[in-house]
């Protein structure tokens, strides 16, 4: 843990965020309390689940009976589309935003006057201490949209007083030129394109100095600690990483101290579980499991218990930035993606940081699962970069050995480990996944 | 007095070595002498060629994984002892041979010797004082 902040440690809300951990637990129970009869009350599909689960308000009597109430999945959201959960007068609605689902029609999420106030302080609060400060001016190169990246940073930039630059998404030249032009301080961008602008700078087709960065904050990608060393090391800069979701509010459910220690998690305004995924479970404080989240003050929208998918860990102890609430780490992978090899679970993002500190090593592998002899074994293809040398049995069995020794460091399991040609795998788009799992179940 | 050769990383899969063989025929180019050596998972195709800049290009372009290594050819005796003369040569000026491969000469029924040496330049000076034949491109390829 980091005993020194890394930049100045600053509160955009001191109130909420340094508040004593009983005040904090004492203000969630009530909230839940009041949240429960509400949705009850008036969310047909939430009166349905509980009477299902057998439970009543009354039965929520403290912060543990939380696990007495049903969870709300992706799925429920789709059944009940476009506004089931709605749980306001649909004239009170202030905004709408929408997640893209992978199949056919988005999801919709909503927000009410109050909700919008509400989100503005929780990116303020990241942003702020991050070192975003009134008179700076904020590029953001997220899509402005349905997507709740674009507009909800862009009120939480507006909020702290500083200068908002609407990039939007996409032509990497035509953000560069605005970056250059009108010298922001702060860059607001996915992972990948914070990447490629550090390796820009790196190869010397951009002049570091034609830029007034000051810091990035990222988002909305997985992405992990290996690139932000190199993109710091590379640009000169700070950046600070950040976590939200559309059906929880957005960007600023969760966002990193000065002293980097795990995310920071607005508990004043929302609940958060971390379950096994199998069992449902509760995992024990520190263990890697899906994240789940209630939404305590949301008017529009409200949601018990949301299953994420994300995959993180919860770190309970005392940060000494002052803030009193839990921390999260950064997101290792989704359930989706997960496997279950000889009883690990394991993240295909997981040997993707691996293969990030072996330089002979390409970004692009695919992960076979097969089990021959009633025993899980698992090879991972990854291509050699382009310029690797390759004339030396010995120096290749050397790359191998590493990314194996890397794999097996972080997710416990020995893999077999192919090296391929480069350009030979499949490319992979967006959510498609790079595991072929070729396991037949037999008894 | 150095041959450039091409190293080519090669997936143990039927039909990649064949393709290799076909982008050089393709360009023309004819294979002095190749060596494979392979791993049960992957292996390196070595080959020597006249025009080893095309060669290099073309392969890369067609997406394999190519790269070039300085070695050293010699011609020995084809007789006992002549390839241990020359073991004791690099083993007297400290050099070490990474790999070698032999092959016999087009011209003539001598054998050349493919090596390569840790220190390229200190074995081609140390084989030449002693007198042995290091082969230059043009008597390689003629
Ligand atoms: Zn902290």
């Amino acid at each position: 843990m980091n005993k020194k902040p890394l930049i100045e440690n600053v509160f955009w809300q001191r109130e909420e965020e340094c508040m004593p951990k009983d005040q904090l637990r004492a203000l969630q129970l009530q909230k839940l309390r009041a949240l429960v009869a509400r949705v009850y009350a008036s969310v047909p599909a939430y009166t349905r689940a509980f009477d299902v689960a057998g439970v009543k308000p009354e039965n929520i009597k403290s912060l543990d009976d939380i696990r007495k109430l049903p969870f709300t999945t992706k799925s429920d959201l789709r059944e009940n589309y476009p506004l089931g959960y709605l749980a306001i007068p649909r004239r009170e609605v202030v905004r709408f935003h929408g997640s893209s689902g992978s199949t056919g029609k988005p999801t919709f999420v909503a927000y009410s006057k109050s909700d919008m106030d509400n989100w503005a302080n929780l990116c303020a609060r990241f942003l702020y201490s991050g070192g975003l400060r009134p008179g700076m001016t904020a590029q953001v190169s997220f899509g402005y949209g349905l997507f709740t990246g674009g507009f909800g940073l862009h009120q939480g930039i507006e909020r702290i007083g500083a200068a908002v630059l609407p990039a939007s998404s996409g032509n990497t030249a035509r953000q560069l030129m605005l970056l250059q032009d009108l010298r922001a301080d702060y860059l607001i961008c996915t992972p990948s394109y914070a990447l490629h602008l550090a390796d820009g700078i790196q190869s010397g087709i951009i002049d570091r100095s034609s830029l007034n960065l000051k810091g990035m904050f990222l988002g909305s990608e997985p992405w992990t600690e290996n690139m932000r060393t190199r993109m710091e090391e590379g640009l000169g800069i700070y950046i600070e990483n950040n976590y939200g979701l559309s059906e929880i509010m957005g960007p600023g459910v969760s966002g990193e101290c000065a002293f980097r220690n795990g995310m920071h998690i607005a508990e004043d305004h929302f609940i958060v579980e971390c379950i096994n995924p199998e069992t449902l479970e509760p995992v024990a404080e520190g263990e890697t499991g899906e994240l789940v989240f209630t939404t305590l003050n949301k008017e529009a929208f409200p949601l018990i218990r949301y299953r994420t998918r994300d995959i993180s860990r919860l770190k309970y102890s005392h940060c000494p930035c002052g803030r009193t609430s839990v921390r999260m780490s950064r997101i290792t992978g989704r359930t989706d993606d997960m496997l279950i090899i000889r009883g690990v679970n394991v993240y295909p993002s997981q040997i993707e940081s691996a293969l990030l500190a072996i330089p002979e090593a390409s970004p692009h592998y695919m992960i076979e699962v097969s089990r021959p002899k009633h025993m899980d074994e698992v090879t991972v293809h990854i291509e050699l970069k382009p310029n690797s040398m390759v004339d030396s049995i010995s120096e290749l069995n050397v790359i191998r050995d590493r990314i194996c020794a890397g794999i097996a460091n972080i997710t416990g399991l020995r893999m077999k480990i192919h090296l391929e040609p480069p350009n030979t795998l499949e490319r992979f788009e967006g959510k498609s996944r790079r595991v072929k799992d070729v396991r037949t179940l037999k008894d | 007095m150095k041959i450039q050769q091409l190293a080519i990383f090669l997936q143990n899969k039927p039909g990649h070595l064949s393709g290799i063989c076909k982008t050089l025929a393709d360009n023309d180019i004819n294979i002095v002498t190749l060596s494979l050596a392979d791993t049960q998972q992957f292996g390196i195709l070595r080959v020597i060629v006249k025009e080893w800049e095309l060669a290099a290009q073309k392969l890369e372009e067609a997406g394999y994984l190519v790269q070039l290594r300085e070695v050293v050819a010699v011609e020995v005796d084809d007789e006992p002892g002549g390839m241990h003369k020359i073991v004791e040569i690099i083993g007297a000026a400290n050099v070490n041979i990474e790999y070698v491969y032999a092959f016999t000469f087009h011209k003539s029924s001598r054998a050349v010797l493919v090596f390569r040496f840790d220190d390229p330049d200190k074995a081609a000076d140390a084989l030449r004082e002693a007198n042995i034949n290091v082969l230059a491109e043009i008597e390689l390829f003629g």
